[in-house]
C-alpha cells in the first residue's frame, strides 16, 4: 500500500531551505492524521447518503444529474492526499472513510468499500502522474476529475445507472466529473489552505509551506 | 448506542471472527453485483432473511439501523422503473418517461439487489466490535498492524465529535451567530464547526500519534498480540453459507433464464 | 489471579547525558534547545522548570524519542540514555503528556494498558499480569473491558501512566501531566507516580508549573534557559529560594511567592439581573427529548457589580448551571427569570433570547477558547460581535483597537487565532466576549492550566470589569480564584475534595 523504499536522509544545510531527500515512508502521525480524516470524512459519507436518497429524487426529473452530487464521496482522498503527500494516501484514506461509512450503515452494503478503492484510486493516480512532487490549485482538481471519472464509470457499469439509456448514462458520467473537480478537488485545497493557517499541520510538508499570514511566535 | 461502536449482545453471531463476516459480506455483495436481475437478488434475500433472524440484533436495533436501506430502495425501484432500459410493451409514457414492461421488471430487481446487498452488510458490521476488527485484520490477514491499529486510533478519535460538535454550536450562539443570517448563516452554521472540528481532530490526532509512538508503535520489529484473533470451525461454516447462498441465487436465476451479466 | 511479572532488567533505572545538545525544529529560524549539558542519575527525580519557550518540552519529546527524524528537525549534539540515542532506546522510556483525551489509543481499559506491551513484543503471557499490576499501582480499580471514553480527566490521565509503566520503563517522563486536571485528579496523579516509583526505582523527570504538587515528590530542580543551555541545576529548596523572583515572573507557580490579589473598588448598588427559583439544569442527550438533570433546587440571585463564584466536585453540574445562566441551555425545571432592567423588552427568559440579543446581556467564556474561535485572524474574529450587532465600522473598529491594546493583543492582531499560546487564547476569547460589552459574563473554569502571570492579569482584569458594573458568575474548581474576587459562592452537590492553593489575600 505504501512504497517500501526508504531514502537517505541527507545532511540539512544550516541555513535557508534544506534539500532534502524525500521519505516516501509513512510515519505514525501520517498514519493517524489519515485515519482522523478518513474517520471523520465516512461520517459525512454516511450523512451525505442519507441526504441522498432525498436529493437524487429531486434531481432526478433529468437523470443522470445525480451525478453532481457523487463529489461529496470523493473529498476524503485528495484531501488525505494533499495532507499527507506520501503514495497511497489518497486510497487510504478514500478506503477508510468507505469503511467507516460502511459501518455505519449504508443502504449500498459492502459495495461501499469496493467503491472506495477504486474511488481512492482515481486521484491516486493523478498525484502519482505527478510524481507526489506537485500539490497546487490544479493537481488538486485533476486528483478530483480523476476520482470523479472513476466513480463515473463504476457507476454507470455495474448499479442501477447501467440500465438506462446511453445519453443519460453520459450525463451522468460528466456531471460526476464535474463534482469531483469541484467538490473534491476545490474544497479539499482551500481546506488544506484552511488547516495550514491554523497551524495544525505543524508535522507535514503542507503546514510548512510558509503560509503568508504571520502567526504568534511559538517554540 | 454510538453510531460507531455498536452495542452488541453476546450471541453466536457476535463471537464470530469479524474477518469471516467481512468475507461474506464481500461474497455475497459481489454475486449479486454481477447481475441485474430479480430472481437471483430476491433468492438471495429469502436467504438472508433466514440467517439473519439469528443475528443477534433487537428488533429495534435491526430496523433503526437497516432505515437507509428500506428507503432507498424503493427509491431506487422507481427512479429506475421511470427511467431504465425500456423493452417490452409500453405501459405508460409522459415526456422524459416511459414505463416500460422492461423497466418495470428492472425496477423490481434493482429494489431487492438493494435489499439484499445493504441488509447483511449493515447487520454483520453492526455486531462488529471495532477493535475486534482490526485484531482479525491484523492477524488473520496479515494486513500492516500499523496501518490497522492507526486506523482504529482514528476512529476512536471521531468518536468525540458530538459532544465537540454541541460546544460549537453553543458558542456560535453565544456569539450572536447563533440563528439568522438566511441561507448564507445556515451555511456558515454547518461549515464553520465543521471546519474547527476538523483542525481539533487533526491536532488530536498528532498528538496522539506522539502518544502512540512514545509507547513503542511505529517501528518495523515484530509485535505481539494481547487478543488473539481465531478463526474457528464456526467462521468457516459462515464462509460456506455465504457462498451457498450465492451460488443458489445465482444458479436459480440461470435456471429461470432471468441471469443478465452486467459486463457483457 | 494475577502473578506478579518476572522483574526485567529493563526495568533498571536509567542514566541521562547530555553534550552540547540542541534541537531546531523544521520550518522555525531560532533553535529549541540549545547548548545543553546535563547529567541524570539513576533513580534521580527532577522537577524541569523554565519560562514559555526554554525548550522543556522539546527536551522531554527528544528523551522519548518521538522528536522525528530529519524531515522534522535539526539535532545538534548528544543525547544518550544509558549510552545510547533516544531514538534506539524506546521502551526504555515513558512519556505521559498534558491532554488526557489525546492519549487514549484503544476502546478499552485493559486494551489500553496493553498497547505499550504488545508493541515492546512482550510475550502474551506476560501482558496480562502487567496490565493488572500497573492498574493497581495507579489506583485505577476497574474491569479490563470498561470503555475508556467513559472516564474522568484524572482517570484518563492515570490510565495513560499505566500504560506506560506496563512498559516497566527505566525513566518516566511526565509533561504536565496535570495541567488540565482538577485539584482531585492533581492529586490522584501524583499519588500514583509516587507509588510506582516506590516499586520500580525509576528516574523521574517532570514538567509542572505548579511546583507545590511536586516539591516534596522530587529532590533535584533544574531550570532551562530560553536562550540557552541550563540556568539553574540543584537541590529543590536551593534553587526555589535562589531562582524563585525569576521564576515567578516567568509565570511559575513558587509556593513561596503567590501572585497578588488585586483591590476591589465596588461602585454603585448591586442591581439584581438574574433570579433562579427551584431551578433544575440538565442537557438532553442525543435522540431524546426530555433532559436528564443533574442538579435541582437552585435559588440564586446575579447582581450588578458581585462576582458569584459557583463550585462543587467533579460531576455536580457546575457547568451545565452556567450555559444555563448564560441563556445558551433551556432550563429542566423551576424558573430562571431576568429583570425588566436586564431584558429591556424582550421576554424574561434568558434561553429563549435571540442569538443577537444575547450580544449585549450575557457574554460566555467557554473552557475551552478553541471551541469560540470564528475567524482567520485574532482582529477579524473580535469584530465579528460588534459586527452583529449593526455598529458603525468606525465604532467597530475603535471598540477592538481599545479591546485589544487593554489586554495585551495587538502584537498578533494579524495572527491566527489557533497558533495562540495558551494564555494568549484565554485573553482572546474574554476580549471576543467584552467586545459587545455585556452586563454579565460567564465564565467557565477561566484559570484552568493557567501560569501565575496570566492567572494574575485575568484575576486583575475581571477585578477592573466588576468595579465598572459587570456582573461575573464563574465556575471554578480554584480555590485562590475564590479566595481572590468571590463577592458569594453557591455549592453544588458535595465540596470540591481537596482545596489547591490559598494564596495571600
Amino acid at each position: 500500500m505504501h512504497a517500501a523504499n526508504t531514502s537517505l536522509h541527507q545532511s540539512t544545510h544550516p541555513a535557508g531551505s534544506p534539500k532534502k531527500a524525500r521519505n516516501f515512508r509513512w510515519r505514525v502521525v501520517d498514519i493517524v492524521v489519515a485515519s482522523v480524516i478518513g474517520v471523520a470524512s465516512g461520517v459525512i459519507f454516511w450523512a451525505w447518503g442519507l441526504a441522498w436518497s432525498p436529493l437524487s429524487t429531486i434531481l432526478a426529473f433529468t437523470p443522470g444529474l445525480e451525478g453532481l452530487l457523487a463529489g461529496g464521496w470523493l473529498f476524503a482522498g485528495v484531501l488525505g492526499g494533499l495532507i499527507i503527500r506520501k503514495p497511497g494516501a489518497a486510497v487510504y484514506t478514500e478506503v477508510v472513510a468507505a469503511v467507516v461509512s460502511m459501518l455505519i450503515g449504508t443502504q449500498w452494503g459492502f459495495s461501499t468499500l469496493i467503491w472506495g478503492v477504486v474511488e481512492g484510486l482515481g486521484a491516486e493516480i493523478i498525484l502519482a502522474l505527478f510524481l507526489y512532487a506537485n500539490w497546487r490549485l490544479g493537481v488538486a482538481l485533476l486528483a478530483g476529475a480523476g476520482a470523479g471519472v472513476a466513480v463515473g464509470l463504476l457507476d454507470t457499469t455495474l448499479t442501477s445507472y447501467a440500465v438506462l439509456d446511453f445519453g443519460y448514462k453520459v450525463v451522468y458520467f460528466v456531471s460526476a466529473v464535474v463534482s469531483g473537480t469541484v467538490l473534491a478537488g476545490l474544497l479539499s485545497w482551500l481546506a488544506v489552505r484552511g488547516l495550514a493557517r491554523t497551524g495544525a499541520l505543524g508535522r507535514f510538508a503542507a503546514g510548512r509551506e510558509g503560509s503568508r499570514a504571520p502567526s504568534a511566535a511559538r517554540s | 448506542m454510538s453510531l460507531l461502536t455498536p452495542s452488541i449482545r453476546p450471541s453466536a453471531v457476535a463471537r464470530l471472527n469479524p474477518v469471516a463476516k467481512l468475507a461474506v459480506a464481500l461474497i455475497v455483495s459481489c454475486a449479486l453485483l454481477l447481475s441485474i436481475d430479480w430472481v437471483s437478488a430476491g433468492v438471495a434475500l429469502l436467504l438472508e432473511a433466514v440467517l439473519l433472524i439469528w443475528s443477534g440484533l433487537s428488533a429495534r436495533q435491526f430496523w433503526l439501523r437497516t432505515i437507509p436501506v428500506w428507503i432507498a430502495a424503493p427509491m431506487a425501484s422507481i427512479t429506475t422503473v421511470l427511467y431504465g432500459e425500456d423493452s417490452g410493451a409500453l405501459l405508460w409514457q409522459g415526456g422524459f418517461i416511459s414505463v416500460t414492461e422492461g423497466s418495470a421488471q428492472l425496477g423490481l430487481a434493482i429494489g431487492l439487489r438493494v435489499l439484499a446487498i445493504g441488509l447483511p452488510g449493515i447487520v454483520l458490521l453492526a455486531t462488529t466490535d471495532p477493535t475486534d476488527l482490526a485484531d482479525g485484520l491484523a492477524q488473520v490477514l496479515h494486513l500492516p498492524a500499523r496501518f490497522v491499529l492507526g486506523g482504529l486510533a482514528g476512529l476512536r478519535l471521531v468518536g468525540m465529535f458530538i459532544e465537540d460538535w454541541h460546544s460549537l454550536t453553543l458558542a456560535r450562539r453565544a456569539r450572536g451567530v447563533g440563528d439568522g443570517g438566511g441561507v448564507r448563516g445556515a451555511a456558515r452554521r454547518f461549515f464553520g464547526p465543521a471546519f474547527a472540528l476538523l483542525v481539533i481532530s487533526v491536532r488530536r490526532g498528532s498528538k496522539l500519534a506522539t502518544a502512540m509512538e512514545a509507547r513503542g508503535f511505529g517501528s518495523d520489529e515484530p509485535r505481539t498480540w494481547a487478543r488473539p484473533s481465531r478463526v474457528r470451525a464456526a467462521d468457516a461454516v459462515l464462509v460456506c453459507l455465504g457462498l451457498m447462498i450465492s451460488g443458489i441465487a445465482i444458479a436459480a436465476a440461470v435456471l429461470a433464464g432471468t441471469w443478465s451479466f452486467v459486463l457483457a | 489471579m494475577s502473578s506478579t511479572p518476572t522483574r526485567d532488567p529493563q526495568r533498571e533505572a536509567a542514566q541521562i547525558r547530555a553534550h552540547g545538545w540542541g534541537w531546531r525544529h523544521a520550518g522555525r529560524h531560532n533553535n529549541a534547545v540549545s547548548g545543553l549539558d546535563l547529567q541524570i542519575h539513576p533513580g534521580e527525580r527532577v522537577l524541569l522548570l523554565g519560562a514559555s519557550g526554554a525548550g522543556k518540552s522539546t527536551l522531554m519529546h527528544a528523551l522519548a524519542g518521538v522528536l522525528g527524524d530529519a524531515e522534522d528537525g535539526e539535532e545538534t549534539g548528544s543525547l544518550l540514555i544509558d549510552g545510547r540515542r533516544a531514538a534506539e532506546a524506546r521502551g526504555r522510556v515513558g512519556l505521559v503528556l498534558q491532554d488526557p483525551d489525546s492519549q487514549v489509543v484503544l476502546a478499552r481499559v485493559g486494551d489500553d494498558v496493553a498497547f505499550g506491551c504488545e508493541n515492546l513484543a512482550v510475550p502474551r503471557a506476560e501482558i496480562w499480569p502487567r496490565v493488572r499490576c500497573a492498574l493497581a499501582e495507579v489506583g485505577l480499580d476497574l474491569p479490563l473491558d470498561h470503555p475508556t471514553s467513559s472516564l474522568s480527566g484524572g482517570q484518563k490521565q492515570r490510565l495513560a501512566l499505566a500504560g506506560v509503566l506496563a512498559m516497566q520503563p527505566g525513566l518516566l517522563l511526565l509533561d504536565e501531566p496535570t495541567a488540565n486536571l482538577d485539584p482531585g485528579g492533581v492529586i490522584d496523579v501524583r499519588d500514583a507516580v509516587v507509588r510506582s516509583l516506590e516499586h520500580s526505582g525509576a528516574t523521574l523527570i517532570v514538567i509542572e508549573h505548579r511546583v507545590e504538587v511536586w516539591q516534596d515528590v522530587v529532590d533535584r530542580v533544574i531550570v532551562l534557559d530560553p536562550v540557552g543551555g541550563v540556568l539553574a541545576d540543584g537541590p529543590t529548596r536551593e534553587v526555589l529560594s535562589g531562582q524563585g523572583e525569576r521564576l515567578a515572573r516567568a509565570g511559575v507557580w513558587v509556593p513561596s511567592r503567590p501572585p497578588r490579589f488585586p483591590t476591589r473598588r465596588p461602585t454603585g448598588r448591586p442591581e439584581a439581573l438574574l433570579r433562579a427559583e427551584g431551578l433544575r439544569v440538565g442537557r438532553v442527550p442525543f435522540g431524546r427529548r426530555t433532559a436528564s438533570v443533574v442538579a435541582r433546587d437552585i435559588t440564586l440571585g446575579v447582581h450588578a457589580g458581585t462576582a458569584t463564584v459557583v463550585t462543587g466536585a467533579n460531576g455536580a453540574g457546575k457547568s451545565t448551571l452556567a450555559l444555563t445562566l448564560a441563556g445558551l441551555l433551556a432550563p429542566a425545571g423551576g424558573t430562571l427569570r431576568a429583570s425588566s432592567a436586564f431584558a429591556d423588552g424582550i421576554g424574561a427568559e434568558p434561553h429563549r433570547w435571540r442569538s443577537r440579543q444575547l450580544l449585549t446581556r450575557i457574554g460566555t467564556v467557554f473552557q475551552d477558547p478553541e471551541h469560540q474561535f470564528l475567524a482567520a485572524t485574532v482582529r477579524d474574529d473580535l469584530l465579528i460581535g460588534p459586527r452583529a450587532l449593526g455598529l458603525s465600522v468606525a465604532e467597530q473598529t475603535r471598540r477592538v483597537d481599545e479591546l485589544m491594546g487593554r489586554l495585551r493583543l495587538d502584537h498578533l492582531a494579524d495572527a491566527n487565532p489557533f497558533t495562540l499560546s495558551g494564555g494568549e487564547k484565554r485573553r482572546m476569547s474574554v476580549a471576543t466576549v467584552l467586545a459587545t460589552r455585556p452586563r454579565l459574563l460567564v465564565l467557565d473554569e477561566p484559570t484552568f492550566g493557567q501560569d501565575s502571570r496570566t492567572w494574575q492579569e485575568l484575576v486583575g482584569f475581571l477585578a477592573e470589569l466588576l468595579d465598572e458594573g459587570t456582573a461575573l458568575v464563574a465556575v471554578t474548581h480554584d480555590a485562590q480564584f475564590v479566595s481572590a474576587l468571590a463577592d458569594e459562592e453557591y455549592r453544588l452537590g458535595a465540596a470540591d475534595p481537596i482545596p489547591l492553593g490559598v494564596g495571600a489575600p
